[in-house]
């Protein structure tokens, strides 16, 4: 039989949450020694299918084959058993553990009831090397970098004899630069006979890695296609289920006076130690500012001190000419401040409350929404059904509690919310973090709208390709320091992921333009 | 969809379910010592429902706990744990009868407004105090409250002794004109201490739904109650809604408590111990899942509990003690609907999981 080097086979899988149907008989099969990408949008079921296929959840129909093998994976522990690992978006880590305490936590190697460090020390570094997964045994995941937290994490799942690993949006958290090394390392792992399903919504690393795809669509399998064979755009298209466009539309920027001016501004982090670093930014009506960095490097303190959300220490900022330094987030929204959290299930709304009373979060206190300390829930309705219908929230009713609505209608509403109230400025941080191609199309399209409004757009993000494609100028943040501004048309993502990991601007200038010839000459020496 | 009428149907279905299994339980509790549960139900439900005088008595004590128990629900709303709430009874009650009793010849409707204002309001600074110390200091409400206790139940008993009265453990009789009793309720309930406080208990439950649900202030407790970051980014003051919050829950503890003392009570004596309606009233806050009639309803479920354990010795044989572990165990039900809601929505999803095999 071929079926034998079928390593998974998960057939006619449906589930059902009351009469939704998360997953709809939806057939994927893994072969040996493959990298196979799980393609969708948000709410498209991958998360579904994964946690059927970890014990997490059992579906209500469908079979799943492994190794040639009918079973019934009923908990965690027995797909551990049958070799399947997954490696978890947001890392499962213990902080202040060391990497060798993380990877045998739960499979603690004793003597006579005595941890055995040093045996464990060795099995860690044993495996690691086998792998090329370059990791220190005895850090604290505290004080290593994100890639190499993601790499602990991956030998926690070696360490537990996975054959079949799952990887779970592994790039959202890494650099450029990282990311090349995750995808050799995976390459690594099918070398040495491991089978991979990688889920994501990033194209290129599809087609850079993945061997077949299989696309799925509220809740149905589309297809399952050869990567080689199958375009970009074929592939968004079959995930989103019509033509999309890649090609953020915009015209040129048209920067006026500055609505954001930040100077000599240091912030203090929880913890005491400075965050945000002397720094000095302009942001100008009418153009769009991006910064760029890797998670961790004073942006979302940066953001949080301009929102009023945390104490400035030294410095000023000043938004539409007028001093907020220090000021409470009432003031600041007064004056003028659209904000889009990072966090948009913490900061963004409040998920138990009704969709109307989150669409008033800010303005409840203010005619027509209530007069003398009573609230107007008309008028607070009527708003609501305004927003939900102009930007196309999906939603059955506005009583709904915002915890009922899909991430990205969640990120649609807190958008509508903040661009409605016509801020001089719109911060929006990771805007489209874990949404799908066609979301954040259209949030894209409404950034730039507000920009060609005139007014002034501070986009954060930790995706390259979102930041050059949207912004106009961009900032890249550094351990608390702006250390270039460039135009986003005069740079490119080498570049900019140079300057992410600390390069100063001469010296990653340089490099590119340095492997750029070198790439000329041979690719003119080929021929 | 149908999750919105599922949500309602679910609200109701869980303190119903609560409820019966606490009584469930404590039936096999007593079968199992050998007692009838079905004998001792029916002591308890009759003594207090066939007789004017016990419903009265039931009455009166659900008012106490109407205002404890909505007291409890407002930190809770704002995300608090306001174990207090007795400590806050306790010093509204004896802040009532002393009023009441330093002031004797006053006319009855401004000595009762001075009362019942002095002990609303100690008993919020009262709680006040673990708001402020919460808001600005970050410590624990719950230990706070719980010291608050302590310190509210012998700075009483103090007071009791040395100021209030001369030395004895009791303080004299409030004058009538300090009274909440009206001759009506009275002759009615054939002689209860039901009094006027249920009025004001009812009026309070209405207060509060406003409040809650219709002012800008009401909107930012439960907002902050329920995302205090969001709340924060959105405008609001996250200590400003805390200290607000803890101050109207010991308001109405204090009201609860100055309705005891001048309604229930007329005096106050020296306590061995903290009043229990402090602590029912957050099993009453609970069963009523926060909603001001629910728990309107609840508070006379207990009420009734209580004035009716008083019937299962004397009619079904069951001793005190015994009566008390019943209670109790309803009680923890009531208070562990929590439980009740995981085990609904277990059944639920196998439910939907075999449904789905059709």
């Amino acid at each position: 039989m071929s079926e034998t080097n079928k390593v998974i086979e998960m057939k006619g899988i449906t589930k059902k949450f009351g009469n939704f149907k998360a997953n709809d008989n939806i057939h994927l099969d893994l072969k040996k020694g493959e990298i196979h990408a799980l393609l969708g949008e948000n709410g498209a079921g991958k998360s579904t299918l994964m946690n059927i296929l970890s014990g997490l959840l059992e579906p209500t129909e469908g079979e799943i084959w492994v190794n040639g093998e009918k079973v019934s994976i009923s908990s965690p522990d027995v797909a551990n058993q049958l070799g399947i690992g997954m490696v978890h978006q947001h890392f499962m880590l213990v902080d202040k553990f060391t990497v060798t305490e993380n990877i045998i936590l739960g499979k603690e190697k004793h003597k006579f009831g005595f941890m055995d460090q040093a045996t464990s020390q060795k099995d860690v570094k044993e495996l690691s090397d086998q792998y090329g997964l370059r990791v220190d045994p005895k850090a604290r995941i505290s004080d290593i970098s994100v890639g190499m937290q993601q790499r602990a994490e991956i030998l926690k799942t070696l360490y537990r004899g996975a054959d079949i690993l799952i990887f779970d949006e592994p790039t959202g958290v890494l650099t450029p630069q990282e990311i090349e090394e995750l995808m050799e390392i995976m390459n690594a792992l099918v070398k040495e006979g491991k089978s991979i399903i990688l889920i994501t919504h990033k194209l290129d690393e599809i087609k850079k890695v993945a061997d077949r795809c299989t696309v799925i669509r509220r809740g149905k399998s589309i297809d399952t296609v050869d990567v080689a064979t199958t375009s970009q755009q074929e592939l968004a298209d079959m995930m989103v289920g019509r033509s999309v466009s890649f090609k953020v539309d915009k015209k040129p920027a048209d920067p006026k006076e500055p609505v954001l001016e930040i100077k000599n501004l240091t912030v203090k982090e929880a913890r005491g130690y400075d965050a945000v670093k002397a720094i000095d930014l302009d942001v100008k009506a009418g153009e769009i500012l991006g910064i760029a960095g890797v998670d961790g490097n004073g942006q979302s303190e940066l953001i949080q001190a301009i929102t009023g959300l945390t104490k400035v220490d030294s410095g000023s900022i000043k938004l539409d000419g007028k001093d907020i330094t220090n000021k409470k987030p009432r003031k600041i929204t007064e004056t003028g401040l659209g904000h889009i959290p990072e966090d948009r299930q913490r900061y963004g709304l409040v998920l138990q409350m009704k969709l109307e009373e989150n669409m008033s979060l800010q303005t409840y206190y203010q005619k027509p929404f209530s007069n003398h300390g009573f609230l107007n829930h008309k008028e607070i309705k009527e708003h609501a059904k305004q927003l939900i219908e102009e930007f196309d929230v999906r939603t059955s009713s506005e009583e709904n509690t915002a915890s009922s609505l899909s991430g990205g209608n969640q990120q649609k509403a807190i958008i509508a919310r903040e661009i409605y109230r016509n801020p001089a400025l719109l911060i929006a941080a990771q805007p489209t973090r874990g949404l799908d191609v066609g979301a954040i199309e259209y949030i894209h399209k409404r950034l730039i709208e507000q920009r060609d409004h005139g007014k002034g757009v501070l986009l954060m993000s930790y995706e390259l390709d979102e930041v050059m494609n949207v912004s106009d100028r961009i900032a890249v943040m550094y351990d608390g320091n702006i250390i270039a501004i460039v135009n986003a048309d005069e740079t490119n993502e080498k570049e900019l992921g140079l300057l992410m990991a600390g390069v100063p601007l001469e010296k990653a200038h340089e490099q590119v333009t340095e492997t750029e010839g070198k790439e000329r000459e041979t690719v003119a020496n080929e021929k | 969809m149908l999750t919105k009428n599922n949500e309602k149907l679910y609200n109701f279905l869980v303190p119903i379910l609560s409820i019966v299994l606490g009584f469930i339980f404590g039936a096999i509790l007593m079968l199992f010592f050998g007692y009838n549960p079905i004998l001792a139900y029916q002591a308890m439900f009759n003594g207090v429902l066939a007789n004017p005088f016990f419903f009265g008595e039931a009455m009166r004590q659900a008012t106490v706990l109407t205002f404890t128990g909505l007291g409890f629900a407002i930190a809770f709303k704002a995300g608090f744990f306001n174990i207090g709430v007795a400590g806050q009874v306790l010093v509204g009650w004896v802040t009532s009868i002393w009023v009441a009793l330093a002031f004797p010849d006053l006319p009855r409707i401004l000595l009762l407004t001075l009362s019942l204002t002095a002990a609303l309001l100690v008993g919020a600074v009262w709680a006040g105090i673990a708001g402020v110390l919460r808001a600005y200091f970050g410590t624990n409400e719950v230990i706070v409250t719980i010291m608050l206790n302590y310190i509210a139940l012998y700075l009483t008993n103090y007071l009791i002794r040395n100021v209030i009265s001369t030395g004895g453990n009791t303080t004299e009789r409030v004058g009538p004109n300090a009274s909440l009793r009206v001759d009506w309720l009275t002759q009615l309930t054939q002689g209860s201490r039901l009094n006027a406080g249920l009025f004001i208990a009812i009026i309070v439950v209405a207060l509060y739904w406003v409040f809650m649900t219709q002012t800008t202030a009401g909107f930012e407790v439960r907002a902050v109650g329920l995302n205090r970051f969001a709340s924060t980014y959105a405008g609001m003051s996250a200590p400003r809604n805390i200290i607000l919050s803890m101050f109207l829950s010991g308001a109405l503890a204090g009201l609860g408590g100055a309705i005891h003392g001048l309604g229930t009570f007329g005096n106050i004596f020296t306590q061995s111990g903290l009043p229990g309606v402090g602590f029912n009233g957050i099993a009453v806050a609970l069963l009523g899942l926060g909603n001001p009639v629910g728990i309107f309803f609840s508070a006379i479920l207990f009420g009734v509990l209580d004035v009716g354990s008083g019937f299962l010795p004397n009619r079904a044989g069951v001793p005190d003690e015994m009566a008390e572990i019943v209670i109790a165990a309803i009680i923890f039900f009531v208070g562990a609907n929590y439980l009740i809601r995981f085990l609904f929505e277990k059944v639920k999803t196998k439910k939907t999981a075999t449904e789905g095999g059709e």
